[in-house]
């Protein structure tokens, strides 16, 4: 579904990713782990499209199509799906709009006419119940004056009406509690499916008692440098990621 | 001929015209009028009032006095009415046909000027140019020494307009360099209440200036809503004075929505003369193309524990430029003034412009005053985050600038006039965004 290669990408001057070959197919999930700084946002940020990252080297093909020539737009029409770790507040804009736009471009792009705002009304409600969110939700502007909590469950909520193939959660259990975690954690672990793919992009092991991955892999100074299964995230949550930092410069020297 | 030696031999003209009604204390006050006009002339960009915005495209033109035309199809101007009922006038000439002034509750008097120039004489001369001063303002005295059809809205002690009344200026614009002098002068009487709107629409194509001016005095305990809606032909210049003397424990909130004209000024004066008064002044203006607006006001506390709310938003795009003065005047007496004033401003384009200067003077030592201005683009991390979700470019930034302008939209009591505006501000944007509608 999803093959980055050599990946390299800096801001301004600084070079963030340096060198990311990563390969994810369809029903899988994965967990990309790493010190603070290490690149993950970035990585997160750059399959998103977010201006302000020049590519300096390397390709991503996502569903055979070279996802570094799209704009975020059609990255998005095309399946590919971000939870903010930060979601934006966009006061004046209400929820409904926003989401009912937003589902009705993933439609257009299908071929498929757009759906009216009551049919819209039956369809959220479904997916509301998956993040125990009210109906009250609907009618405020978007994230404004939301908790964190309540910020990261509508992100859910949003991948819930996009139904992307390709989830990247970038910190999403940042700032939650445990029940928050437990419920945003039900909504992605619903939402999988054989033919998507989520990438789950933490700091902490927390996440990943709730979200199984099948891979996780550590990246450190722009480069995953160690890859493994679930029980990786559990050795690094033991012992922390110096080890995996002084094995990296060992294997470097 | 050079603008004051015009307006001269067209006052003479004028004057003549008048016959039996060139007489009386209103005939003296278009006299004194003129005659602050001919000394005082146009103001040119070296009077500071005036700085930013150049008026020369229409001091060069010599403007003649707009003649009565054919009234225009009621289904004409329909979409200018918003479904509210009152006064119609066009060209300046009030026009009884298309005016609609039944079911105004017992006592409420609304009805030309220049028919309460005859007969509430009294009433009329002691509140017109009692603070739209002729002496140091050029365009005033120009609406002054012209007045004679417009609108005077008396709302004895206690009464209540249920209904919004909606004052429309309509111009035709089918012959060119024609003005009109629109004048308005409200009388509220104390415990009176009325939401009052003031428009102007334009339907030609023909070069014209609307000179207006308004006065609304608030009585004590009174409250007044009142809106003002410019909508004129491209066209168009638009100068508008709006004086506001408010009497204790008043409560007055102005919203001046701006979209049409080539260039526009709007002389906004609020003077709370009682104490415990709340004055709002809102304001919204969406300009494109070259146009220009100027948003001039000025608030005057001069007496204890008023407060004042003051909040302006801006859109522009393409070459437009914009001007935002606004002064708040504390006077020594004004103790536990609590003033607070927001200017913000979105520049959709490169070439957009705004000048932007907020003034604050003081002389109570007991204040809580505030202001900010702002100049900004969009946010790029909302773009980004609607982007991210499917929604094109055009569209977020679309979006985006809908709700910047919808917070002051919002404040817009009057439901249909409220989906009106929306409807023409979105309009406008999906114009700018190259969006069909």
């Amino acid at each position: 579904m999803l093959k980055i290669e050599n990946l390299h990408a800096r801001i301004e001057d600084t070079e963030i990713l340096k060198g990311i070959d990563l390969e994810i197919n369809a029903g899988e999930v994965h967990a990309i782990m790493g010190p603070n700084g290490s690149g993950k946002s970035t990585l997160a940020q750059v399959l998103a499209g977010r201006e302000g990252y020049e590519i300096t080297a390397g390709s991503v093909s996502y569903l055979e199509k070279d996802l570094l020539d799209l704009d975020p737009e059609e990255r998005a029409r095309e399946g590919l799906f971000l939870a903010f770790q930060y979601p934006v507040e966009i006061p004046g804009v209400n929820s409904t709009y926003f989401l009912r736009t937003g589902y009705n471009e993933m439609r257009r792009h299908r071929g498929e006419d757009p759906v009216d705002a009551m049919d819209f009304l039956k369809l959220i409600r479904e997916k509301l119940a998956l993040v125990e969110m009210g109906e009250s939700f609907l009618k405020r502007p978007v994230n404004e004056g939301f908790s964190g909590g309540e910020k990261k469950r509508h992100e859910v909520l949003q991948m819930a009406v996009l139904e992307p193939k390709l989830s990247i959660l970038d910190e999403t259990d940042s700032g939650l509690d445990i029940d928050a975690l437990r419920i945003v954690a039900n909504g992605v672990n619903q939402l999988h499916a054989p033919d998507k793919a989520v990438v789950v992009v933490t700091h902490y092991q927390r996440l990943l008692d709730y979200i199984v991955p099948d891979f996780v892999h550590v990246l450190y100074q722009g480069r995953i440098v160690k890859s493994g299964d679930k029980t990786l995230a559990l050795e690094l949550e033991a012992k922390g990621y110096d080890w995996v930092k002084e094995e990296h410069l060992e294997q470097t020297r | 001929m050079s603008g004051t030696d015009w307006y001269q031999s067209r006052f003479a003209d004028f004057e003549q015209n008048l016959n039996g009604e060139a007489q009386g204390p209103v005939h003296q006050l278009r006299r004194d009028a003129i005659a602050h006009f001919t000394a005082t002339g146009f103001p040119t960009s070296r009077d500071e009032e005036w700085r930013f915005t150049n008026i020369a495209p229409l001091t060069r033109i010599d403007f003649e006095l707009a003649a009565k035309t054919d009234e225009p199809a009621t289904a004409d101007i329909a979409p200018l009415r918003y479904g509210l009922p009152g006064p119609v006038f066009v060209d300046g000439h009030f026009a009884p046909s298309l005016s609609q002034l039944d079911a105004l509750p017992q006592g409420v008097v609304v009805k030309n000027l220049r028919t309460a120039f005859i007969e509430d004489a009294d009433l009329v001369c002691r509140y017109i140019g009692q603070d739209a001063m002729s002496e140091d303002q050029a365009f005033t005295a120009l609406n002054t020494a012209f007045v004679q059809d417009g609108v005077l809205i008396y709302l004895p002690q206690g009464t209540v307009l249920d209904t919004p009344l909606h004052t429309l200026f309509l111009s035709t614009g089918a012959k060119a360099n024609v003005v009109s002098h629109p004048r308005v002068l409200v009388v509220a009487e104390a415990h009176a209440e009325a939401t009052l709107v003031e428009s102007y629409g334009g339907l030609g194509v023909e070069v014209y200036l609307t000179n207006s001016v308004c006065e609304i005095n608030v009585g004590e305990n009174a409250s007044i809503d009142h809106y003002r809606v410019q909508r004129e032909a491209p066209t168009a210049f638009h100068i508008s004075a709006t004086h506001v003397r408010e009497a204790r424990s008043a409560r007055f909130r102005s919203t001046s929505i701006t979209l049409g004209g080539s260039l526009t000024r709007n002389h906004v004066h609020t003077a709370l003369m009682g104490e415990g008064i709340d004055s709002t002044l809102n304001g919204l203006y969406i300009e494109n193309g070259s146009q220009h607006v100027d948003n001039h006001t000025l608030i005057e506390h001069a007496q204890p524990n008023c407060q004042s709310h003051e909040f302006y938003k801006g859109v522009l795009d393409d070459e437009a430029s914009g001007v935002f003065r606004g002064k708040i005047h504390v006077h020594q007496a004004a103790q536990k003034t609590d003033a607070y004033q927001a200017n913000q401003n979105l520049l959709l384009s490169d070439s957009a412009k705004i000048d932007t200067k907020p003034q604050l003077e003081i002389y109570a030592d007991d204040v809580k005053c505030s202001h900010g201005a702002t100049i900004g683009q969009l946010d790029a991390d909302a773009i980004f985050y609607l982007r991210s979700r499917g929604i094109g470019h055009r569209e977020a930034v679309r979006v985006l600038t809908r709700a910047f302008a919808g917070e002051v939209l919002d404040r817009v009591r009057i439901d249909g006039l409220r989906d009106e505006l929306d409807r023409l501000v979105t309009e406008r944007l999906d114009r700018a965004a190259g969006v069909a509608p």
